[in-house]
């Protein structure tokens, strides 16, 4: 791959807490201009690699660069510049409680800018427009569904016109209309602003629908990378069951415990 | 060293840090002075109503004690003196710290922590937006700024509060009361409580801030980082009261 195709890259990247590994040799792209899904059953270590990638967190091994840059040698500073050029969609919209609709879309813009107000107020309406809410401009969050917080926090997302987005989880909790129109608004913004996508998900069917290429990641190493296609038909059994959602595979139902006997007949734990 | 003395050490030393961040964002809040009235209403205004019914009544039962006790010695007309200097010097401050560390710290430290739980302060983060700076900053200063004049509203209050059942109901002499009280209340003793209220000021908002700030993200955690403000608050500010008048006297 170019390096300038390249919008992030993790390279031989492990992350330890307390002794236990949660991500193991990661190496991945990120392509520029396309929709990446981060899939992996939960506790894989998605949450744990979306803040590498954001650089709130740094890898105990290898290296994570976005946009070209080494997230390890960056100050607060630098790593702030970086930011301004992404946007992130939190789970659950995390839009600030004390401000409305629109402030919390105008927020980026009046912490970063010394935009008029005109011209602020323009661009908010623009970009809520494109997420269908221009008319809930003046609602509070707590007057928003899921759905609707969700969009509100895409809006602001793309306020500042970035260069990478990030999605975590997007879809969880989402009615199928909902889920229908957050699929459409992130295809529609990669296709028409080529803004790279980094979505975390385990939604595999949707997925299918969105992404141009996919890694899960099992255990906290990169089980299988490639389009949705190339993992749907990928013969690995950890994938396999992912895939198609199946309780029985390699991934256990139960979490490791000692033999039943001693619990159930040998007395308490 | 023990390591529960260890634990509070650290503690001490990142509580120290992040005071010195606090501090260092001061310029760029009051750059932005919508945000700093924001806090004082919230910290300051919306407390007038406990502290002002606070000072009435404990001014109201020094003036019972202290009639009862001077009227011993045959010098209820030192009754304003014993009153304001009571409430200017110790009550006031003390009092209306400890009335600050339960409504406004509490509310301080819930607000941020659940802030922090519900990812707003990662959002801002992600936004390259400094959330100690944005979020924890305006309310340090706010409530710090606002501790002095709650404290000389509490105090103002509380004296009359002593003359009301001094004067009105026990019936020491309405000019002697004043009288007495204006010559022997100097502008030191009205410092030695601005000096006290300022430092209680900073320790309680700080506190308030630093432990909604490093509240751990659930609702106990919150809940748990609301108690150790109000219990750490009050302990500092008995502690800083011991000590500024020890030095003071």
């Amino acid at each position: 791959m170019h390096a300038d195709s390249c919008a992030a890259r993790f390279a031989g990247v492990g992350y330890d807490v307390g002794g236990r590994s949660v991500l193991k040799d990661l190496d991945f792209s990120v392509e520029r201009g396309r929709v990446t899904a981060i899939m992996g059953p939960s506790g894989t270590g998605k949450t744990t690699l979306l803040r590498l990638l954001t650089g709130q967190i740094q890898p105990t091994a290898g290296h994570v660069t976005v946009e070209g840059q080494d997230l390890a040698v960056l100050d607060r500073r630098g790593l702030y510049a970086l930011r301004r050029r992404m946007g992130m969609l939190f789970q659950n919209g995390a839009l600030l409680t004390d401000l409305d609709v629109y402030e919390n879309v105008a927020f980026p813009l009046r912490e970063h800018t010394d935009l008029p107000e005109a011209v602020i107020e323009r661009i908010v309406l623009m970009k809520l427009e494109s997420v269908g809410l221009r008319g809930a401009a003046r609602l509070q969050p707590a007057e928003l569904s899921g759905g609707m917080a969700r969009r509100v926090a895409l809006a602001r997302a793309i306020v500042m016109d970035p260069q990478i987005l990030i999605y975590d989880e997007p879809f969880a909790g989402l009615d199928p209309i909902a889920l229908g129109m957050v699929l459409k608004l992130i295809r529609d913004l990669n296709q028409t602003l080529g803004i790279t996508s980094i979505v975390v998900s385990h939604d595999v069917h949707v997925i299918e629908q969105l992404a141009d290429h996919a890694v899960l990641l099992s255990g906290g190493r990169v089980a299988a990378a490639g389009s949705p296609a190339d993992l749907a038909a990928n013969p690995d059994p950890s994938v396999r069951q992912f895939m198609a959602g199946s309780a029985e595979g390699p991934v256990a139902f139960h979490y490791p415990a000692r033999d039943r006997a001693a619990d159930f007949i040998g007395g308490a734990p | 060293m023990p390591s529960g003395l260890t634990a509070v050490v650290a503690k001490f030393g990142r509580f120290t840090l992040f005071l010195g961040r606090l501090v260092a964002g001061i310029p760029s809040t009051l750059r932005r002075p919508r945000l700093l009235i924001e806090q004082v209403h919230m910290t300051g205004a919306l407390s007038l109503v406990i502290i002002m019914l606070s000072g009435l009544f404990v001014g109201m039962v020094l003036g019972l004690q202290g009639y009862d006790l001077l009227r011993r010695f045959g010098s209820t007309e030192y009754l304003g003196t014993a009153a304001a200097l009571g409430l200017l010097r110790e009550l006031g401050p003390v009092i209306t710290a400890l009335l600050f560390a339960g409504r406004a710290g509490t509310a301080i430290t819930s607000e941020i922590g659940l802030m922090l739980a519900t990812d707003q302060l990662a959002a801002m983060e992600m936004m390259a937006v400094d959330p100690v700076r944005r979020i924890c900053v305006p309310r340090f200063l706010g409530g710090a700024l606002s501790m002095p004049l709650l404290a000389a509203i509490f105090a103002t209050i509380g004296i009359f509060g002593a003359q009301l059942v001094g004067v009105a109901i026990m019936g020491v002499d309405a000019g002697q009361f004043w009288s007495q009280m204006r010559g022997a209340v100097e502008l030191r003793d009205v410092m030695e409580g601005v000096l006290k209220s300022v430092a209680f000021g900073i320790a309680c908002s700080a506190i308030a801030v630093y432990e909604g700030y490093h509240a751990i993200a659930t609702a106990e955690g919150v809940g748990r980082a609301t108690t150790r403000t109000v219990v750490t608050s009050s302990i500092a500010i008995l502690a800083i009261d011991y000590m500024l008048t020890a030095v003071l006297l």
